[in-house]
């Protein structure tokens, strides 16, 4: 079988630093190649050598790819499709894996449509069927999970798998370590420069709360129907003595201020408490929140994803339970 | 700028769900409505048509009952349709081949998909299609801009509350974040004008796209596998609200 090769990522906003999303994503790796038989070769891209490279190789793998350009210095699609491009042609894995990071879902779908593959994206697990494996990702928001494969095409080429892994399906601490340090060697890459110009990275304003130190967070969805009924949610979040907060939606719309909105696009915390109001729970909210300590769902459909991270589960009217929480609390406070 | 948006009907976000008898899709006898992010790409595509002129080209792969988001692209603005029919499920890559198969010809400055569908979720759509074009392309968008001749500034959302514009020439591939601005609703005036605007009609088999050009297969839907164990509290809403307390209390210790 041929290697598993793993694209690490560094933080956007600290180049030299990994996206701890990498470790998940070889965790996976290891994970797979244990049953195909496949070893795990990872590549780290980047302008010069800030000890990535080294810092992977602790980890258990073949080897350790270390591309380094200029070009690499910041983020581009067309140059990271070149990049990788020219290290697959190189490696031919069976399987690419990557991180469900905004960065990866920007380029991986072009990369492989250009060799000819595939990519099944957002994925959360995965089975073996006659050896095959067989992936699990969300589908109508997380309401139903997919088992997706690869369609066998008639060509005897290798044509890797691309597969993106969703934030905090794999634990990155349980990606193994080496008995000793991996190979680490350097690859050439000669991407062209990007016909995209691209600015440098700024925050909008800052934030003026800090959600992931609260203890308690109540977080409000679509299900509150109408911005007039924040004023009960607020009611609900002092009475609790925690920071009101909301799925994407709420943000949008403008009822809340996006300082407030949780998730893959918002921020990720992990309160000792959070009580999930009117969220059904899709996956870009889930990543943001499903850390916290213990989690409450009030949602009127008994099928909402969110009731599948949820510790407590109220099937029930947010209209009727919020009203009747609020009043429990008032007669003994939090 | 001559636009084109590519829209999903996909079914409606409170509609309650059942499997198909052979478990590799939903039943089809649920309410259907466009794709959110999609319309916030309609959107987008025609406040940039009203600002600085052009067309709005708006675009469909879906069976028949799709072609009401386009008649309700119609009444919102956009100039003409193109309805590509066919009920096969394809992934991402052959919808992709399915929209520029059925554009060959046409020449577009700008292609506008949302950032996800909000059934299959690939996410993938747009930037495939840029691959297939040889174009270039930019993901979760919250503002456009033109920049001068043939080229176009957005501004990119990444993780964790940060953004960054980027620019590049045309034709390009955007697909565009939820909440970019407020939607329109299509105004009486604006449905009437949409009878008399023009529908292409063309289906998968004439544009040459058959499942088989799909490169993952999707096996089967289950119920997510719940990864806790939640207790249910069940009763009246006050006995919720007083036993959803006590657990908190007493067995989670968080208040």
């Amino acid at each position: 079988m041929n290697p598993i090769l793993v694209v690490t990522e560094q933080k956007i906003t600290a180049p030299g630093k990994f996206n701890p999303a990498t470790w998940e994503v070889i965790a996976a790796a290891q994970q797979l190649g244990a049953t195909l038989g496949a070893t795990v070769v990872a590549a780290v891209l980047e302008a010069g050598d800030s000890g990535m490279a080294a810092e992977c190789a602790t980890r258990q793998l073949e080897r350790v790819l270390h591309g380094q350009h200029a070009l690499l210095a910041a983020y581009a699609p067309d140059v990271w499709v070149q990049t990788l491009e020219q290290i697959i042609t190189q490696v031919q894995p069976s399987f690419v894996l990557l991180p469900h990071t905004y960065q990866v879902r920007d380029y991986a779908p072009q990369l492989a449509t250009r060799m000819g593959a595939a990519l099944i994206s957002d994925v959360t697990g995965f089975g073996f069927e006659a050896g095959e494996p067989r992936f699990i990702r969300p589908t109508f928001q997380g309401k139903w999970a997919a088992e997706v494969g690869f369609a066998r095409g008639d060509s005897a080429d290798v044509k890797p798998g691309f597969v993106t892994v969703q934030i905090g399906a794999f634990r990155g601490d349980q990606a193994a370590m080496g008995a000793a340090a991996a190979r680490v060697d350097a690859v050439t890459v000669t991407p062209q420069p990007s016909r995209l110009q691209a600015g440098e990275i700024f925050q909008e304003a800052k934030h003026a709360v800090d959600l992931t130190q609260a203890p308690i967070i109540v977080s409000v969805g679509r299900g509150i129907k109408e911005p007039k009924n924040l004023d009960m949610m607020r009611e609900l979040a002092a009475a609790l003595g925690g920071e009101l907060a909301a799925s994407r939606p709420i943000c949008d719309a403008g009822w809340l201020p996006m300082d407030r909105q949780i998730g893959s696009s918002g921020q990720t915390v992990a309160p000792k408490l959070y009580l999930a109001v009117g969220i059904s729970g899709a996956i870009q909210h889930l990543v943001g929140m499903k850390g916290s300590r213990t989690i409450a769902a009030i949602n009127k459909d008994p099928e909402a994803p969110i009731f599948e991270v949820a510790d407590y589960a109220v099937v029930g009217n947010l209209f009727d339970v919020v009203p009747a929480l609020i009043a429990a609390l008032k007669e003994s406070p939090a | 700028m001559k636009i084109l948006v590519c829209l999903k009907q996909v079914p409606a976000k409170d509609a309650p769900l059942k499997l198909a008898p052979d478990a590799t899709w939903i039943r089809e006898d649920v309410s259907y409505e466009v794709n959110e992010p999609d319309a916030f790409a309609l959107e987008a595509a025609l406040r940039l048509k009203e600002a600085h002129g052009g067309e709005v080209v708006a675009l469909t792969v879906g069976p028949a009952r799709a072609a009401q988001i386009l008649r309700e692209a119609l009444a919102k603005g956009a100039d003409r349709a193109v309805h590509v029919e066919g009920s096969a499920h394809l992934d991402a890559y052959a919808a992709a081949e399915a929209i520029t198969r059925a554009i060959a010809g046409e020449s577009f400055d700008l292609i506008c998909t949302g950032l996800q569908s909000d059934d299959d979720g690939f996410g993938q759509t747009g930037v495939i299609i840029a691959e297939l074009l040889g174009a270039p392309h930019a993901t979760i968008i919250m503002q456009i801009e033109p920049a001068g001749e043939k080229r176009i500034k957005v501004k990119r959302e990444l993780e964790g509350g940060n953004f960054q514009f980027v620019e590049m020439p045309t034709p390009a591939v955007l697909s565009i974040q939820s909440g970019i601005n407020k939607l329109r609703y299509a105004t009486l005036m604006g449905i009437k004008q949409a009878k008399n605007k023009p529908m292409a009609h063309t289906t998968l088999e004439e544009v040459g796209v058959a499942p088989s050009l799909n490169r993952q297969v999707l096996h089967k839907l289950f119920l997510p596998v719940k990864s806790k164990g939640t207790t249910r509290i069940e009763g009246n809403p006050k006995e919720q609200a007083a036993a959803l307390l006590q657990h908190l209390r007493q067995d989670a210790h968080v208040l």
